[in-house]
């Protein structure tokens, strides 16, 4: 049978069986088979389309085997789910029960179907696997980016291409919002579906960072610790593929009503809204297991595996950042997870938690949740400012300045972020004697940041800098980032915050934040990383417009938002008074939000186009000092053939007969950069 | 959970055993570390609602489940001493009288203290919450005994199929390390639920 002929067939019978599940499961229900509204039906009819299309490509490949996995285990849950409560005596169907012991089967059927289980379930019997290297055999080289691959590259890759991915529909989500808040007055969302769209927006834009903080951790670390592979690659594997049913489940929350809680989920409110925050939080739940997994890797993969005569502090500064992150993601996860299950509990068992007529106390979500969202924050930024730490002096041809304090204060900052957290509570009711320490502790952060500032301030301070893509975003993460830093201390000031929370002012201030520690790091790591994954140069011309969109709509759009929130807008409202007289800035900001959109799009056709048909770049072409740019790109399987040894300090560019790591027998001294050609 | 095998490298250099075994062993307590986060979170929780109170519990109840537990832990390090000695009789009786008091465990708590227990999931008004952070605190940690328990069935099992010796037992060290530190998580929940504070609301 020819490859289109099977494509097609795949379609159409996936499609076919997708409906048929769902009216299916209707029926299993007591249901009519049909509803009024049929878009459930088609969304699953495409979605399961889509499954049959690329079964049809390769019957192999691991994504559609984990996408089937799944739909059976939301069968298996459901009927599992009617089976028991009709034992028990109950009404065999309850939409959210069913849904939501389904949800919690689910993922593992994925992983079952993806593979991501299958060598540890033949651990158990006792059959020993062997490490996997390459593409399975007789495979294209792209299969393994849609299967389980326990290579760190793969997996690093697979992680950023599912981020952006997350990072384009959250996006897409931002825009019709914004669209909507041109004009005073509903225009053409209804107020729960713009609830639902600011949710979503959040959560999943939250879920993209993670997965892009996961991809450079991910194809960064081993190479520059000059390991071959991360500490255990199949856990590796398995923290990448749980986000994709997570990922699922909270889009999936469209499909039951949304819900309208925002990013936070705070109860009561989420205790009471429409079922749709169920799958927000359970998928908020499996993907924690990635944060946390993933982090356990990364830490033993540092501590463990590092190449002969790297200290610690000679380590990268990137990859002290990332382990400062890692040990928050690997604690602090632990608490959103608690608080998102005890919603759920709470939910479906009536368990009382965050009910005050029950005897519980709804103060006690935001501790646990804020314990851990706010160092959350800090997984968000930590790594993009270690990328701005690692490329500044490769671009200024000058040591990094301080390159102990800077890794100590990110560290500082990991075990700071931990005494912080009420400062999201000024307003919520709690004591006085609770406000000021938490407010002095907020405030404190203010100095390891600060130094992680002047250490940037001193490296560009008289050096030989020059200016390629990477650069520009490098520098506008420092002047974005600094817009965070100033709106931070006025929000941890008790008495301006009892103004300004919940307010626009935040939304700006936050944007900033992650903008600045985290959207323009990302890029910057991405074209300055581009030549080493792909051994083609990316479009400079491109590049810069990317930047340039990206940058000046950025600083209006953040600075409007601080603006409009002083003057009186709430966020996360669908609505705003005309004699508010703010509707300008409202336009401003929605025209700003777009030029970033474009921005962030061409950047990616940049990408993707160049990835295929760019310049071949040289082995180095930035003159880093760094191991991996001393061997070929793309990176062989196994990354270093003979391991390294590390003889000099990282970043003492412009200190001529210095080396950091000798390799082969050869200490590779500071080449000078090639600059691509325009 | 954190424990590769040692790997059949092809052609990356192979890490070496002790190297592989010290990386294993720093995985699983980074996984206990975080464990014992989500533990603490519950903890606090039940101290922010209960304060400085708890419901009425069967204290001999409480008691025997606790002492259950702990008997436990030490047929567990009984079982992995004698794997370390080669003594496979030992283990497999040991790991099975473990598993036994597992089961004997969350069968006090779950078959008798939620049948029996004054407030549950159906308690009504203020004391309601003394049911649910009841049931929430021996629920999340009956599942990690459960969990245990299969994890512990097996090791029970490859021992028996001979998988196991003195050279090569990280497996059931892993086991017994998590075993462990579920009941060390009991040690906390056990005065926080029937011990610390006064008895307030329903009684039997
Ligand atoms: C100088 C450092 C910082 C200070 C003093 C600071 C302070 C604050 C305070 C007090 C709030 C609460 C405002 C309110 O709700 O009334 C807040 C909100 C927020 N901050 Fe920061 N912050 C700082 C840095 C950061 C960084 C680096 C990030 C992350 C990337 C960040 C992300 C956020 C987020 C996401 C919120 C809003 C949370 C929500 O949805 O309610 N902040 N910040
Ligand atoms: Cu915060």
């Amino acid at each position: 049978m020819p490859t289109w002929l099977r494509i097609v067939l795949g379609f159409l019978i996936g499609a076919v069986l997708g409906a048929a599940v769902f009216v299916g499961v209707r029926a299993v229900g007591g249901l009519p088979p049909l509803a009024d509204d049929l878009r459930p039906l088609y969304a699953m009819a495409v979605f399961s389309g889509l499954v049959g299309l690329m079964l049809g490509i390769d019957r192999q490949l691991g994504l559609p085997r984990g996408l089937v996995g799944m739909a059976t285990g939301f069968v298996v849950g459901i009927l599992a789910t009617v089976g028991i409560r009709s034992l028990m005596g109950l009404t065999p169907w309850d939409t959210e029960s069913v849904w939501v012991v389904a949800s919690f089967v689910a993922p593992i059927g994925f992983l079952l179907g993806v593979g991501a289980l299958s060598d540890w379930l033949r651990w158990i019997v006792g059959i020993h696997t062997p490490d996997q290297h390459g593409p399975p055999p007789g495979k294209p080289g792209w299969f393994r980016y849609f299967g389980f691959d326990q290579n760190h590259k793969v997996i690093g890759i697979q992680y950023t291409v599912t981020g952006i991915l997350l990072m384009g529909i959250a996006g897409t989500l931002a825009m019709i919002f914004r669209t909507e808040l041109l004009a005073p007055g509903m225009q053409f969302l209804k107020p729960d579906t713009f609830n639902t769209f600011i949710s979503m927006h959040g959560i999943v834009m939250i879920a993209s960072i993670l997965l892009g903080v996961g991809g450079m951790a991910n194809y960064l670390v081993p190479l520059m610790l000059g390991a071959n592979d991360m500490a255990f690659p199949r856990l590796n594997g398995f923290a990448f593929w749980i986000t994709v049913p997570s990922a699922i489940l909270i889009i999936m929350a469209i499909f039951f009503g949304g819900w309208d809680t925002g990013w936070t989920g705070y109860a009561p409110l989420s205790v009471r809204t429409f079922m749709g925050v169920n799958f927000f939080m359970i998928g908020m739940f499996f993907f924690g297991f990635s944060s946390i997994l993933g982090s356990a890797n990364l830490i033993v993969t540092t501590l463990k595996m590092r190449a002969p005569g790297m200290t610690l502090f000679r380590m990268p500064i990137f990859v002290w950042a990332v382990l400062a992150t890692s040990f928050i993601q690997l604690t602090a996860t632990q608490f959103i997870g608690l608080s998102f299950l005890m919603v759920v509990l709470e939910r479906n068992l009536g368990m009382g938690f965050f009910n005050t007529a029950l005897g519980g106390d709804p103060l006690l979500f935001q501790h646990l949740f804020w314990f851990y969202s706010h160092p959350a924050v800090y997984i968000f930024i930590l790594p993009g400012l270690g990328i701005v730490s690692e490329l500044l002096p490769v671009f200024s041809r000058k040591p990094l300045f301080g390159y102990r304090w800077i890794a100590l204060s990110s560290m500082a900052i990991a075990l700071l972020g931990f005494m912080v957290w009420a400062h999201h509570m000024f307003t919520a009711g709690i004591p006085n004697a609770l406000r000021l320490p938490f407010m002095y502790t907020t405030m404190l952060v203010a100095v390891p940041t600060g130094v992680k500032f002047f250490s940037w301030l001193g490296t560009v301070w008289r050096g030989k800098l020059f200016f390629p893509t990477p650069m520009l975003f490098v520098l506008a993460s420092i002047a974005v980032f600094l817009i965070g830093g100033l709106t931070g201390p006025p929000l941890a000031t008790v008495p301006t915050d009892l103004h300004l929370h919940d307010s626009y002012f935040v939304v700006g201030h936050f944007h900033a934040t992650m903008f600045g520690g985290f959207v323009f790091p990302f890029f910057a790591a991405l074209y300055y990383w581009f030549p080493k994954i792909t051994g083609r140069m990316y479009n400079e011309r491109l590049g810069q417009i990317h930047f340039a969109l990206q940058t000046t709509g950025f600083y209006i759009m953040s600075l409007t938002m601080a603006r409009t929130g002083l003057l009186g807008m709430r966020r996360r409202i669908a609505d705003y008074d005309p004699a508010m007289n703010i509707q300008n800035l409202h336009i401003i900001m929605t025209l700003a939000g777009f030029a970033i959109f474009i921005g962030v799009l061409i950047g990616v056709y940049n990408l993707v186009v160049s990835a295929r048909r760019g310049e071949v770049a040289v082995m180095n072409p930035w003159g880093s000092r760094s191991p991996e740019w001393q061997i070929p790109s793309p990176v062989p399987e196994h990354n270093y053939e003979e391991p390294f040894e590390v003889v000099g300090n990282p970043y003492d560019y412009g200190l001529p007969g210095t080396a950091y790591v000798r390799m082969n027998g050869h200490e590779k001294t500071t080449a000078p950069a090639a600059l691509p050609a325009h | 959970m954190a424990t590769e095998t040692l790997a059949h490298e092809h052609h990356a250099p192979a890490i070496s055993p002790a190297r592989r075994f010290a990386m294993n062993r720093m995985g699983l307590w980074l996984f206990i570390l975080s464990d014992a986060f989500f533990f603490a979170g519950i903890f606090v929780s039940r101290f922010y609602l209960w304060g400085a109170t708890r419901p009425h519990l069967d204290q001999v109840l409480g008691m025997t489940v606790t002492i259950v537990l702990l008997v436990s832990s030490y047929f567990m390090y009984r079982a992995e001493m004698a794997i370390r000695h080669d003594d496979r009789g030992d283990y497999l009786r040991s790991i099975l009288i473990t598993i036994l008091l597992g089961v004997a465990f969350m069968g006090g708590v779950v078959g008798f203290e939620w049948r029996t227990s004054p407030v549950n999931l159906r308690t009504e008004g203020e004391f309601a919450v003394y049911g649910a952070i009841l049931f929430f605190m021996t629920g999340m940690h009956a599942f990690h005994v459960l969990t245990g328990v299969i994890l512990l069935a097996i090791l029970a099992y490859r021992g028996y199929k001979g998988h196991f010796s003195s050279r090569n037992y990280w497996a059931v060290q892993a086991g017994a390390i998590y075993w462990h530190f579920v009941d060390v998580v009991w040690v906390f929940f056990y005065p926080a639920l029937y011990l610390m504070g006064t008895a307030v609301g329903p009684t039997h």
